[in-house]
């Protein structure tokens, strides 16, 4: 008996003989934090996630949830998880009540508990109201919110959400972190939740993993990895930057790193509001003059490119060709969750 | 952390769930159930009265030599009436071609129910809503047991429906015999053939997620398993590859069955062996089903 909600050893997800989608990972999620598991589509987030959920069987390695082993103890794992899969999966052609009564009655709950609790779980994402209504007739949003309500009927112990905001529009997106927050406050569980938006794991997690090509690259608390990064982040613009002043900037106390690109160069600094002068002054004594410069507080991002090893030049990828990514990353998405797993 | 949450540990919890929701989702939308309905009736009322097997040599009107006496005629023509109705009565066991087809449709529309059970196993895996239910400790027998369960009484509702139907459209010879007992006994034979079929169709859907895989099963297969059988000719007077495979198509039991008790006189031998045949195909493929689930719901 431990208070930690899942461990994880060696876990790994082999599909057709070939396909490694997860590689023996190991990480270990305490009782009663938000543990965020982040990285690119395709990274075996999902994967992991189903194995953790007893849908999926892996191929190696172990994993303990609630206590319970997910192969040899599957059914004690069921009894104490909640899911929120990635998909839409409420009923279209029931209403909202009967969606959550159906959940209660595939865990069990008596009937007479089951509606106590589906109306206090309709209630607390603001469904009450449409309950009667067939799903059919839901927004987005709503139905995110009835699977969280769906998910919550047995009162689990580990909550699991597979890309809980994935496809909805900004407002939201925030409006079901708040949801999120408030069921955690209201039943102190234990929270995975899988993301590609960095920005929702900063303000959700506890603790992120980050994940890529099926292998955990680091895990730890968002502002503790943000500090990893060894301070702040400054790009700086020269005018007819021919010439490498990256030594001259390197000789600037306080800088630990700098990376040229074309005539911008990417400068890791502590304490970067007052080195920023410094380095200004000293590339200006040499002759040049200083066009631009931006001064970032590392943010996950940083983190996620840092550990990611994606080059700059991808973060600085223009607009439309951010939008264009994810477009195709939501395309990708989509037909896999439409097609199920390889 | 390992506090059981007070859930009932009933091995059948939610398995009415489940069916109950496949039965939401058919009853609430009635065009699906329209369309049931309206194949048979199409196939009766076109094949059933448009084929007038019975009158193929009453309204025939045979041209004699000259030197024919017409007393003799007269004679001849009335002895075909009644030769007719007695080829009918030994061939088809009733007079009218009708009563005959009317009662075959019951188990052609079961079949059809059957069949498309497997579809709606496919969108659920599709829609994601599997791996939900697969996530929750239903046991894996309950899930599948519960798309057998929802497809046999779709079929049971919509063959007393096509009954009704073919009572109205008529006449229906039912026979003298037929009572109370009977009918139960129509709806045990529907009930094990309903359950045999949809068990087969949904474990071919088990790990599918393309439906087009399921419907070219269901093009592939519906036709032979529906004339292969007795359910709209006689198989006796089929050639001998065919009767040997309408000896082992379970719709032949079922129309034979469910004709005897509606019909005829039954001839309790035969009804023996229709149950017994209809009773293991039930058990051994909702068996099958129920073991598979345990190794192939989840991937």
């Amino acid at each position: 008996m431990t208070d930690d909600a899942v461990v994880v050893e060696g876990l790994t997800k082999v599909f057709n003989k070939h396909l490694v989608a997860v590689d023996h990972i190991n990480f270990t999620v305490k009782g009663g934090e938000i543990f965020g598991f982040l990285g690119p589509n395709g990274a075996g987030k999902t994967t992991t996630i189903n194995m953790l959920i007893t849908v999926l069987r892996p191929t190696e390695g172990k994993a303990v949830v609630c206590n319970h082993d997910i192969t040899k103890d599957a059914n004690g794992v069921r009894d104490c998880i909640g899911v929120v899969p990635q998909e839409y999966t409420a009923d279209e052609d029931l209403t909202g009540i009967e969606n959550v009564l159906l959940c209660a009655d595939l865990y069990g709950v008596p009937r007479d508990e089951s509606k106590k609790r589906a109306d206090e779980l309709l209630q607390l994402v603001e469904l009450t109201k449409f309950k009667d209504k067939q799903v059919a007739t839901y927004s987005g949003g709503m139905r995110r919110r009835l699977e969280l309500a769906c998910g919550l009927i047995n009162r689990p112990h580990v909550f699991f959400l597979d890309e809980p905001t994935l496809g909805l529009d900004v407002q939201t997106r925030a409006a079901t972190w708040n949801y999120i927050k408030l069921l955690k406050k209201e039943f102190g569980m234990t929270i995975f939740m899988t993301t590609h938006y960095l920005e929702e794991a900063d303000v959700l997690c506890d603790r992120v993993a980050i994940i890529d090509h099926g292998k955990i690259i680091v895990t730890g608390a968002p502002n503790d990895l943000k500090e990893s990064l060894g301070g702040d982040i400054m790009t700086l613009s020269i005018q007819d930057g021919e010439e490498d002043v990256s030594e001259i900037i390197k000789k600037v106390p306080n800088v630990k790193e700098v990376k040229k690109q074309d005539s911008t160069y990417r400068i890791k600094v502590v304490d970067g509001e007052e080195t920023a002068p410094t380095i200004i002054d000293a590339v200006r004594a040499q002759g040049h003059k200083v066009t631009r410069l931006s001064l970032t507080k590392p943010t996950l991002d940083e983190v996620y490119l840092e550990y990611t090893g994606r080059s700059i030049r991808d973060e600085e990828e223009s607009k439309e060709g951010f939008a264009a990514q994810r477009m195709a990353m939501r395309k990708a998405r989509g037909g896999r969750a439409m097609g199920g797993h390889p | 952390m390992n506090k059981n949450n007070g859930n009932s540990k009933n091995p059948l919890h939610g398995l009415w769930a489940l069916t109950n929701r496949d039965l939401k989702k058919w009853y609430k939308n009635p065009v699906i159930l329209m369309l049931g309905i309206i194949q048979p009736i199409i196939w009766m009322s076109l094949l059933g009265k448009a084929m007038n097997l019975g009158g193929i040599f009453t309204s025939f009107t045979p041209t004699f030599p000259p030197s024919f006496p017409p007393q003799l005629q007269q004679q001849i023509l009335q002895e075909m009436s009644d030769f007719s109705k007695q080829a009918m009565t030994q061939i088809f066991g009733t007079a009218d071609y009708f009563s005959y087809m009317a009662v075959g449709m019951m188990s052609f529309v079961v079949m059809f129910t059957a069949m498309f059970s497997g579809m709606s196993m496919v969108f659920d895996r599709r829609l994601g809503f599997l791996n939900k239910v697969l996530s929750t400790p239903v046991a894996r027998g309950s899930i599948l047991m519960a798309k057998i369960l929802s497809a046999v009484i779709r079929a049971l509702v919509q063959a007393t429906i096509v009954l009704g139907i073919a009572y109205i459209i008529g006449p229906l010879s039912v026979s003298s015999s037929f009572s109370v007992p009977y009918l139960l006994g129509v709806y045990a034979a529907l009930f094990l053939i309903s359950m045999g079929l949809s068990s087969i169709f949904i474990l071919i859907a088990i790990r599918s997620t393309r439906q087009e895989t399921q419907m070219a099963v269901v093009n592939l297969l519906n036709l032979p398993l529906m004339f292969a059988s007795n359910a709209m000719f006689p198989a006796s007077l089929m050639p001998e590859w065919l009767q040997t495979i309408t000896k082992v198509n379970p719709i032949s039991y079922a129309t034979d069955a469910t004709r005897q008790l509606i019909l005829y006189t039954p001839n309790m031998n035969q009804l023996a062996i229709d149950f017994l045949f209809l009773g293991a195909f039930a058990v051994i493929f909702s068996t099958i089903g129920i073991v598979l689930s345990w190794r192939y719901l989840s991937k």
